[in-house]
């Protein structure tokens, strides 16, 4: 028999558990703690509230550049509730939600877009990666930790985020390719929020799904309905679970949707029609839990208005402490290596006299402005050499 | 004659160059519909449709990889890099392919293709998107490295790209986009590659440049003749590979004095290329070291710290009087 269709043993699965009409399928339904849903649900509404925040923020000149996750918060924070404290996170720049489950400071990730290094300190106590700017870049790395998880023996796991976009990159191929050959316990996030700055995800690749590239590496692709966090807490307690127990990896595509644009710098107008978002508008995942939650009795008006109170103190506070923030204009030259080298503290001495000097001249020049102003015969404030 | 910005007159040499030729294709990502994160490539998708501006799926090597056999098949494709930190994502299809054809085919498959890519700081971007890593590129020898420094050198300098045999890396400085405008003649207009100018006369000393910093050494020249009574010269080197070392030995064998003003690192920066020509030809012509200005030996900073870093014009008056006065 020289052609038949192969058998493949490997699974790619929808799942949906929360419908975008409140329609609940109570046989996949995850068991939940009322207090962690309480928790979950103040988790994904301060996301949103820090996404709107810093969008303020850079409209008034006070951040620079910002990338909302507007939309996607349940994509994000769903894995993160999925995983132990000692388990690896590895974000790309659309996992506000779930950095703040893992106990980022909001005003850490305003510190990262308003352009300071201090923006990608990893908080104690996690195992979190920073953000990463070069797309599917970390798939490798997270490959790595992955793997370093197995080596170890210790029961961990890592879960690495991407979006559509980068599983176009041959990052993404290789490390999947990895995590196969090795049997590593990878649990492999792509957010496909269908756009990667212009490009729609139908442009992006011609498969039907983008859970189904798994089959390729050998192992099961999940789809979950990215926008219902319940689909996402039970599609990664399985796929974590599996990696936990030597089942290997697996690649979750979190069907969401990108309700704001790339970045600031971009406009959405351009390149994609109103009347998309107002489709997915109504598929949004805070108005979705929030009905959920409700229909369970854990939230009402009150609640829900004493924990607005308590996410605006916390904004409140955490823009005082972002543009409290101050540095040393001399630190960039630290951790560079282990050791400074001689090069690096020569020029390090070399920058610090530069930065004295013009200080001294500054003020000098403005000395001589004000005795001109005063006497009324200077013309031209000159810097004093 | 019209008032442009880099990124217009980009746009002017993109668009001469297609209407002129239906071998040139643009490709990359978000140069479609968007036009390009910068917008350099607006109106293409509209003028010459999706075949010949093409948005790609999110893969640099892949767009690069694509431009070399789209090459070897009669196109001149001109790939666009969204920054110069993602160029190292296409590395290997530079290195190992881009570079090499002609010369492992023994001419039969050259490269003719450009790849232009945003460089340097200066606009308050997040990581990644700040580096100056030309002298890692002019260091891989097969290619050409252009760094224009204005708008009309911009558009005069790509379309000698565009029409040049081999692979080129045509860095763009992106604080210079939209910085300022300046007079593009209707007629098209090429520069040669390799070839550099003298932007400015003087009889004291030497400043050397290119892109982004030629506009800062300028502001240095007139600040040195202002305040200090010093004549410098200033050279835009344009190409930094080839890179006209005769055009600056010519001067500093003038001036005696030379001194190199680049942001990149300093450590393997083009600089150090330029130093040891300058030594090479001219040692004796010269009344005191070559000094470079440059960027420091460290990732540049996050964008709220990113001035410090980058070459100021006092920085560069301070290297230059130490070079008078030695």
């Amino acid at each position: 028999m020289p052609r038949e269709t192969l058998s493949i043993p490997c699974r790619v699965e929808s799942l949906a558990v929360l419908a975008a009409d409140g329609q609940l399928d109570k046989n996949l339904e995850p068991q939940v703690p009322d207090a962690d849903l309480r928790k979950l649900y103040k988790t994904m509404r301060a996301s949103r509230r820090l996404d709107e925040r810093c969008l303020m923020l850079q409209r008034q000149g006070r951040m620079g550049t910002y990338g909302p996750s507007k939309g996607q918060e349940a994509a994000s924070l769903g894995v993160a509730y999925g995983l132990n404290k000692g388990d690896w996170f590895v974000p790309a720049f659309r996992e506000t939600a779930a950095l703040l489950w893992r106990g980022w400071p909001m005003h850490t990730w305003m510190l990262f877009w308003g352009g300071y290094e201090a923006g990608n300190e990893v908080p104690p106590g996690v195992n979190d990666l920073p953000t990463c700017v070069p797309i599917a870049s970390q798939c490798q790395y997270g490959m790595g930790i992955a793997w370093g998880c197995k080596l170890r023996g210790r029961g961990q796991v890592a879960a690495v985020f991407c979006g559509d976009g980068a599983t176009s990159e041959g990052d993404f191929h290789e490390a999947l390719n990895f995590a196969g050959v090795y049997n590593l316990p990878l649990v492999m996030v792509v957010q496909n929020n269908h756009w990667a700055i212009s490009i729609p995800r139908h442009c992006q690749t011609a498969a039907q799904t983008i859970a189904q590239k798994a089959v390729a590496y050998g192992f099961d692709g999940l789809q979950v309905d990215g926008n219902d966090i319940l689909a996402v807490i039970a599609g990664t307690r399985e796929a974590v679970e599996k990696a936990r127990t030597g089942g290997g990896p697996t690649l979750i595509e979190a069907v969401t949707y990108r309700l704001s644009m790339h970045t600031t710098a971009d406009d959405p107008k351009k390149y994609r029609k109103d009347e998309e978002v107002k489709e997915w508008e109504p598929r949004d995942p805070l108005p979705r839990f929030r009905g959920y939650l409700k229909q369970k009795g854990l939230l009402d008006e009150k609640v829900e208005q004493v924990i607005d109170e308590e996410i605006s103190a916390e904004l409140d506070q955490a823009v005082r402490n972002y543009e409290a923030h101050r540095f040393d204009p001399l630190a960039f030259f630290e951790h560079m290596y282990a050791e400074m080298t001689p090069d690096l503290r020569a020029q390090q001495a070399e920058l610090k006299a530069y930065l004295n000097r013009k200080k001294i001249e500054t003020t000098e020049a403005q000395r001589h402005r004000e005795e001109g102003e005063n006497n009324e015969s200077h013309r031209r404030p000159t810097a004093a050499r | 004659m019209a008032q442009l910005t880099m990124v217009k007159a980009l746009n002017l040499a993109m668009a001469e160059a297609m209407r002129a030729d239906p071998n040139v294709l643009v490709l990359g990502q978000d140069v479609g519909q968007d036009e390009g994160v910068f917008r350099v490539t607006e109106g293409l998708l509209r003028e010459f449709g999706p075949n010949r501006c093409i948005d790609t799926p999110l893969a640099e090597a892949a767009i690069i990889g694509a431009g070399i056999g789209l090459s070897f098949t009669g196109f001149l494709p001109i790939c666009e890099l969204q920054f110069d930190g993602f160029s190292f994502q296409a590395f290997h299809q530079i290195e190992n392919h881009a570079r090499r054809f002609r010369n492992r085919t023994r001419g039969r498959y050259p490269c003719p293709l450009v790849i232009r890519m945003p460089y340097g700081g200066g606009i308050r971007a997040i990581e990644h998107h700040s580096e100056a890593p030309e002298a890692t590129y002019a260091h891989l020898v097969g290619l050409k490295v252009v760094m224009p420094s204005g708008p009309r050198n911009a558009r005069a300098l790509l379309r000698a790209a565009i029409h040049d045999p081999d692979p080129v890396i045509f860095f763009e400085p992106k604080a210079l986009y939209r910085a300022f405008r300046e007079e593009v003649p209707d007629e098209p207009e090429t520069l040669p590659i390799g070839k550099g100018v003298i932007a400015r006369r003087g009889r004291d000393v030497t400043l050397i440049s290119y892109g982004a910093m030629l506009r800062t050494a300028l502001e240095a020249a007139e600040e040195l003749e202002d305040e200090h009574g010093i004549d410098a010269e200033v050279l835009d080197l344009l190409s930094i590979a080839p890179f006209d070392a005769a055009l600056v030995n010519e001067s500093v064998r003038k001036t005696g004095r030379a001194v190199v003003v680049h942001e990149a690192p300093r450590h393997c920066g083009f600089g150090g290329e330029i130093v040891a020509r300058i030594v090479e030809d001219s040692l004796v012509y010269l009344e005191a070291p070559v000094k470079r200005v440059t960027g420091y030996d460290t990732i540049i900073p996050y964008f709220q710290n990113e001035l410090t870093y980058l070459p100021d014009t006092g920085r560069i008056v301070q290297g230059t009087l130490e070079t008078v006065r030695f």
